[in-house]
Order: C-alpha cells, then sequence, then structure tokens
C-alpha cells in the first residue's frame, strides 16, 4: 500500500471523518486520497487557523476531525490552538509537511522549518518527526493517543519520508 | 439598538437553539443575559465563530447560529468562501455590525465604512445573505430558522457597550456542556 494509503487508512481505522486540509506540494498525494476517501468528509480550508475553528466545530458536533497542513502556517495558528483547541481540551492530530528539510530546493523554506520544532516544543505539543517510510507505522498509535489526552499532536513529515526512502 | 439590544431582542429566538458566541463583550452579553447549555461562548481565538459553527453545523442535524460580528469577519474573511461552498442548510451566520471593533473600544472597521459585508458574502458565493436594520433582527433570524436555507444575515446596529462582567466559567466546561446537549437533542 502507498504511504497515502496508509495514513488515510489510519485515520479511517481511527473514526476520522472530518479532514480539513491546505495543500502543500509534498501533501497533493494524501490529500487526494482524503479527497477520493468515502469515509472522510473533506473541507479544503483557506487558512489553517480557520480550518483549526472547523476542527473544533466538528469535534464538538461528534465527529473526529484531523487537519493536514504545512509547517510554515504553524505561526499563524499558534494562538487558536493555545485559545481553542488547548483550552477547551480538544483533540487535533495535525499532519504537517516538514518543508525546509533535508531535500528541501526553497531555501526560504529553512528560514520556518528551524523554528517549526521550537514553537511546538514551547506550546507543548506533542510531535512525531516521520523520516522514514516505516515511521508512519506509529501512526495508528499517535492517532489513539491524539484522542485519549484530547490534545493537539503534530505529527511533521519531512522530505524524506515522502520520498519513501527505505532504512 | 446597540449590540446588547439586539442580542435581547433575538433571546426569545435563540435562547432554545445552538449558538456559537463570537469572542469578547458579545459572550460576556449573551452570558449574562441568557445562560444555557446550547451556548457556546468564545473565550478566545478572534474571527472563528463562523468556522466553529459551521463544522459544528455540517456533521450533525441540529440548527447552529454563530453570532459574529463585523470586525471578527473581517479577521476570517475567508470564512466566507468556505461557508459558500460547504453548504449547512442547518447553519446560519449572523453578524451583528457595529461597525466597529465593539470590545476593544470601538475602534471603527472598514464595514462601518466602504466594505459591505453582505456584498462580500454574496461575491463568495453565500446564496442566502440578508441585510437587516437592528429592529429587525429577531423577525430576520426567525424567517431565517424556518426557512431552513443555509443564511448569512447582517444586521446593522449602532456601536457601544453596556457594562458586563467577564466569564468565568471553564472553557473545558462550556465545551463539554455544550456537546452534551447536542448529544441529547440529536438522540
Ligand atoms: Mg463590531
Amino acid at each position: 500500500m502507498s504511504v497515502n494509503k496508509r495514513i488515510v487508512a489510519d485515520f479511517v481505522k481511527n473514526d476520522i471523518s472530518f479532514v480539513t486540509t491546505v495543500p502543500c506540494k509534498q501533501l497533493a498525494g494524501v490529500i487526494d486520497e482524503i479527497e477520493n476517501s468515502l469515509e472522510i468528509f473533506h473541507i479544503p480550508s483557506n487558512k489553517e487557523d480557520e480550518g483549526m475553528g472547523l476542527c473544533a466545530g466538528a469535534f464538538m458536533g461528534g465527529k473526529r476531525p484531523a487537519i493536514i497542513m504545512q509547517n510554515t502556517a504553524l505561526g499563524v495558528t499558534l494562538n487558536t490552538l493555545a485559545t481553542l483547541t488547548q483550552f477547551y481540551r480538544m483533540p487535533l492530530p495535525m499532519l504537517i509537511s516538514y518543508r525546509g528539510e533535508l531535500g528541501e530546493p526553497v531555501a526560504c523554506q529553512v528560514e520556518m522549518a528551524v523554528h517549526t520544532k521550537a514553537l511546538l516544543t514551547q506550546f507543548l505539543i506533542p510531535t512525531y518527526h516521520f523520516h522514514k517510510e516505516s515511521d508512519a507505522d506509529e501512526l495508528d498509535n499517535i492517532l489513539k493517543y491524539t484522542f485519549m489526552c484530547n490534545k493537539p499532536v503534530a505529527i511533521l513529515t519531512d522530505a524524506t519520508f515522502w520520498k519513501g526512502e527505505k532504512e | 439598538m446597540i449590540r446588547s439590544e439586539v442580542l435581547k431582542s433575538l433571546l426569545p429566538v435563540i435562547s432554545d437553539e445552538f449558538v456559537v458566541c463570537n469572542i469578547g463583550l458579545p459572550s460576556q452579553e449573551l452570558h449574562m443575559m441568557d445562560d444555557q447549555p446550547t451556548n457556546f461562548y468564545m473565550l478566545g481565538t478572534m474571527g472563528l465563530s463562523s468556522s466553529i459553527g459551521l463544522g459544528v453545523a455540517l456533521v450533525q442535524n441540529q440548527k447552529v447560529i454563530s453570532i459574529d460580528g463585523d470586525g471578527s469577519v473581517l479577521t476570517n474573511f475567508g470564512t466566507l468562501p468556505t461557508i459558500a461552498n460547504n453548504v449547512a442548510d442547518n447553519f446560519i451566520l449572523l453578524i451583528i455590525d457595529n461597525g466597529s471593533y465593539g470590545s476593544t473600544g470601538d475602534q471603527p472597521t472598514y464595514a462601518g465604512k466602504k466594505t459591505s459585508l453582505s456584498a462580500v458574502a454574496t461575491a463568495c458565493g453565500c446564496e442566502n445573505v440578508v441585510e437587516c436594520q437592528a429592529e429587525d433582527a429577531a423577525e430576520t433570524l426567525k424567517a431565517a430558522l424556518a426557512s431552513n436555507k443555509m443564511t448569512i444575515i447582517v444586521c446593522k446596529c449602532e456601536s457601544g457597550n453596556i457594562p458586563v462582567p467577564v466569564i468565568t466559567m471553564d472553557p473545558v466546561s462550556i465545551r463539554d456542556r455544550f456537546m452534551n446537549e447536542l448529544k441529547v437533542r440529536n438522540g
């Protein structure tokens, strides 16, 4: 199974049925899988904090949400993460493309990459970094953990991971 | 009429409905006048009332009214295309447009100048956009609820505030109460 299919299969296995996305080149395949999934309602958002608002609503309406976004948008979501997702204690898996890591062709992407983990740490957001394809084996457990503790949880997925390099 | 008077006039219509209420004074006023388990008060996160309300509406059957402000909609303009393109006929967005950032000292917003929020909503593809005056807010909202069509209401009113206490309820309690009430009503 492709890594995109595996990710969406793990979403479905964990009852995630409401996914908002803001595109990234690295995420194009997984976003297509989300769009084509019959079990998941896909709602593209225009900005990541808007998407987190949609996810908060879906969670209160009784569904399990997730957001798919790029790390460069982390800054615009910090207030929402603190004052909505965390303050009201809501679960939110954040599948994040980790731009600006090894293999990155665009220098500007590195400028947010160097802040990404520090910001997530500062906001006490449990963070997992997928570098090798086999790292995705943990996704099922990470999703279970997210809905167990009702917190936003970040899954950073870098270029090497999306290239599907073997260990 | 100022916003608190508009909210007061709406109470008979919204008291038994699920309401996601905008940050700051609108939530504080609603909480003071008519605290209900069906109310979700935003204690932070300016701009997301419409997004949260749409999210709730899309995944279950109860009607949801997002009470928003002109300043907050300006903060999250991207919400209008998302609403237009993801129609939930159990969703009403009520924008109380007093032309100012009421909670921060009534600084003027662009909505009180050249920018028409109802024209923007229409341009974004929203199909049922109604602009009304403060005096007609309750009737307009009642009609929107009865229509069973997703509706955007822009209610023009005067700027101005009344003294009102902050909400000291725990956010998790607000959220839990709201979720449980939704669950009960959805059966
Ligand atoms: Mg205002």
